[in-house]
């Protein structure tokens, strides 16, 4: 329980500090951000009185000392005021969200968990048969791994996509179809998914195979496992329940590092494809210059990395008994 | 080194040694392949752009497939993609080493100093560094690089810099704890010698190998941020780099267009460099960790 609450504590510190750094961000923009916002957005069509102070707030760039924006700012992002969005005009920010967020968050999560899984599988056995071919492939996840996600996009879309037509160029389902749980729509998606979800895989697996890997070949090498040999236990039970069931413990430990960089890479690739997700959604906000959008997009997916992470932890905790009893 | 050399028998076990470690380092195939590639790129960054001539020099050969003329074809204006992407290579490794070297300074500075120090420094700096790992990074980069958009190079580095030093930080942070209670640190401690000195000295040291394959992935991640915002176009488009040559493939729809040549050889390259800075990495690991080697029957071996 001490566990969890010191957890809590840390993800707690460190939404705080995501919230207070995109604070002080719109600081960067030169000029009025809040005079250029409206400006743009009476062009699009009316306006509604108070959306000015709405956007100021959100902004952090309300009337008053850096205190009141401070705690103005706080407001409007606890109760998710955060405006209406430029580019979709005259949309809310948060409609526009809710209309992104579950695409990546199912693309992206379906993909890291199939990754991890692959990856850890191929790691153990790569580490157990030191030598095979197998393990021979090992280095050459290095180049994948320095794929950059968007290339390794490019190159998959064109192949399948332009070169043998076999999976659509583009988008996250079929246009002509309602969104819902019907046949139609969820074939169509799983169709417009498969490109990128396979860019996640290829990209991130060689990561997770390559620790794996080492872990198992140094966790080999521990006093336990000999003696689990030489007690005549089955190969397969040392290998997984014996050496596995360890070397695991740092690749669950570092998924916060690789969960990032996979966001990261996933944002960028989802423009590639025009999948319909927050990265596309925050390219759209960068090129049409919309502060507000721009500002949700980074706060929505930090969270959901910063969650994503709490849940990992909360794994390893259970799957680990030593950090529980850990001070 | 050299100057040793003259002096006779002494220093004969000290050669032994150091040509046993370079035999061994070679006799790693994965950090000889690794710095051969490495290499070859950093000839091309050094020497390329006087060789390659100009790269936005249009001609009338538009959009045209690989030939004898034009090794990797042309862009849509007529300008080689070869010549480009040769330029290129020194852009794409200076942006790359600079922020790594950036990156690496201020990881030592927070890692090594907090995990020193201790106490309720070591607690914030350790906070701190915990919470950039969590925070992905590119959504805040390309955050900033949208707000202060054309600011050129420096920018793009510092901003790349800013959000890649958490992890190696933290790992040094871990492997200073370790050392700092060592007996020759106390022992240096016990004869009175001053704290940054003990750093220096006793402590830097011992961690260079850690801190030279944290500044390997540093470069890599930083060639793969920088190719990603310059790709969105976050990045100044007259610097010409590998990713700037992606940007502009896309904006004019080679991919639709089926000029294959214009936007696979730039990610190729990035990929090429990453794969061969990961390869001295591991070679590295390897020639200092024997358990992680290859078994691999040698003849003749003791």
């Amino acid at each position: 329980m001490r566990y969890v609450l010191r957890k809590l504590g840390f993800y707690a510190v460190a939404a705080w500090m995501a919230v207070t750094v995109n604070f002080f961000l719109p600081r960067l923009i030169p000029g009025d951000p809040v005079q250029l916002m409206m400006a743009r957005m009476s062009q699009s069509g009316p306006v509604e009185p108070g959306q000015e102070e709405a956007l100021a707030a959100m902004l952090g760039l309300s009337h008053g000392n850096l205190l009141t924006q401070y705690g103005d700012y706080l407001s409007s992002v606890v109760h998710l005021d955060f405006g209406l969005s430029v580019t979709y005009f005259p949309s809310p920010v948060t409609d526009v969200l809710h209309d992104a967020l579950p695409w990546t968050l199912v693309l992206v999560g379906a993909a890291t968990l199939i990754s991890f899984v692959l990856g850890l599988t191929l790691g153990t056995l790569a580490g157990w048969r030191r030598g095979s071919w197998l393990d021979s492939l090992v280095p050459s996840t290095t180049f994948l791994a320095a794929v950059p996600y968007f290339w390794l996009a490019l190159l998959l879309l064109y192949l399948f996509g332009q070169v043998w037509g076999v999976l659509p160029l583009g988008g996250g389902y079929d246009e002509t179809l309602d969104i819902g749980l019907n046949g139609d729509f969820l074939s169509s998606a799983l169709e417009h998914a498969v490109l990128p979800a396979a860019t996640i895989v290829l990209s991130s697996v060689g990561g997770w195979m390559l620790g794996m890997r080492n872990m198992m070949v140094s966790t080999l090498a521990e006093d336990y496992v000999t003696a689990a040999e030489a007690k005549g236990l089955r190969p397969r039970t040392v290998m997984v329940g014996y050496a596995a069931r360890n070397a695991v413990l740092p690749s669950v430990a570092g998924f916060a590092i690789s969960l990032g960089f996979i966001v990261s890479g996933s944002l960028v690739m989802e423009i590639v494809f025009s999948y319909p997700g927050m990265g596309f959604t925050l390219l759209q906000a960068v090129e049409n210059t919309d502060y507000p959008l721009m500002q949700a997009v980074f706060l929505v997916i930090t969270f959901a990395v910063l969650a994503a992470n709490f849940l990992v932890d909360l794994v390893y905790g259970f799957v680990d008994p030593r950090t529980r009893q850990a001070r | 080194m050299t100057a040793t050399l003259p002096t006779a028998t002494p220093a004969a076990p000290e050669r032994a040694a150091g040509l046993g470690l370079l035999r061994l380092a070679l006799r790693s195939r994965r950090l000889a392949l690794g710095l051969g590639v490495l290499a070859v790129f950093a000839l091309t960054a050094v020497i390329g752009p006087w060789l390659a001539g100009d790269p936005d020099a249009v001609s009338v050969d538009l959009g045209q497939a690989p030939s004898g003329a034009h090794w990797l074809g042309t862009t849509q204006t007529g300008q080689d993609v070869f010549a480009q992407l040769v330029v290129s290579a020194r852009g794409t490794l200076v942006i790359g080493a600079a922020a790594a070297v950036i990156a690496t300074v201020v990881s030592v500075v927070i890692g090594i100093g907090g995990g020193f120090l201790g106490g309720v420094a070591d607690e914030t700096l350790s906070l701190i560094s915990n919470v950039f790992l969590v925070i992905p990074g590119l959504p805040l980069v390309i955050v900033v690089a949208a707000y202060v958009k054309g600011d050129g190079v420096l920018s793009t580095v510092l901003v790349i810099a800013l959000t890649s030093w958490a992890a190696s930080a933290r790992v040094l942070r871990a492997q200073t704890l370790s050392l700092r209670g060592r007996d020759y640190v106390l022992a240096a401690r016990v004869y009175g010698e001053k704290r940054w000195r003990i750093v220096l000295v006793e402590i830097l040291p011992n961690e260079l190998a850690i801190i030279v394959s944290q500044f390997i992935h540093a470069v890599i991640f930083a060639v793969l941020t920088q190719a990603g915002l310059a790709f969105l176009g976050l990045a100044d488009p007259a610097y010409l780099t590998w990713g700037t040559m992606l940007y502009f493939a896309q904006n004019a729809e080679a991919l639709t267009g089926g000029a294959w040549w214009w936007f696979v050889p730039p990610g190729l390259c990035i990929a090429l460099l990453g794969a061969a800075l990961s390869l001295v990495s591991f070679g590295l690991d390897e020639v200092l960790d024997p358990r992680l080697r290859t078994r691999r029957p040698r003849k003749g071996a003791r």
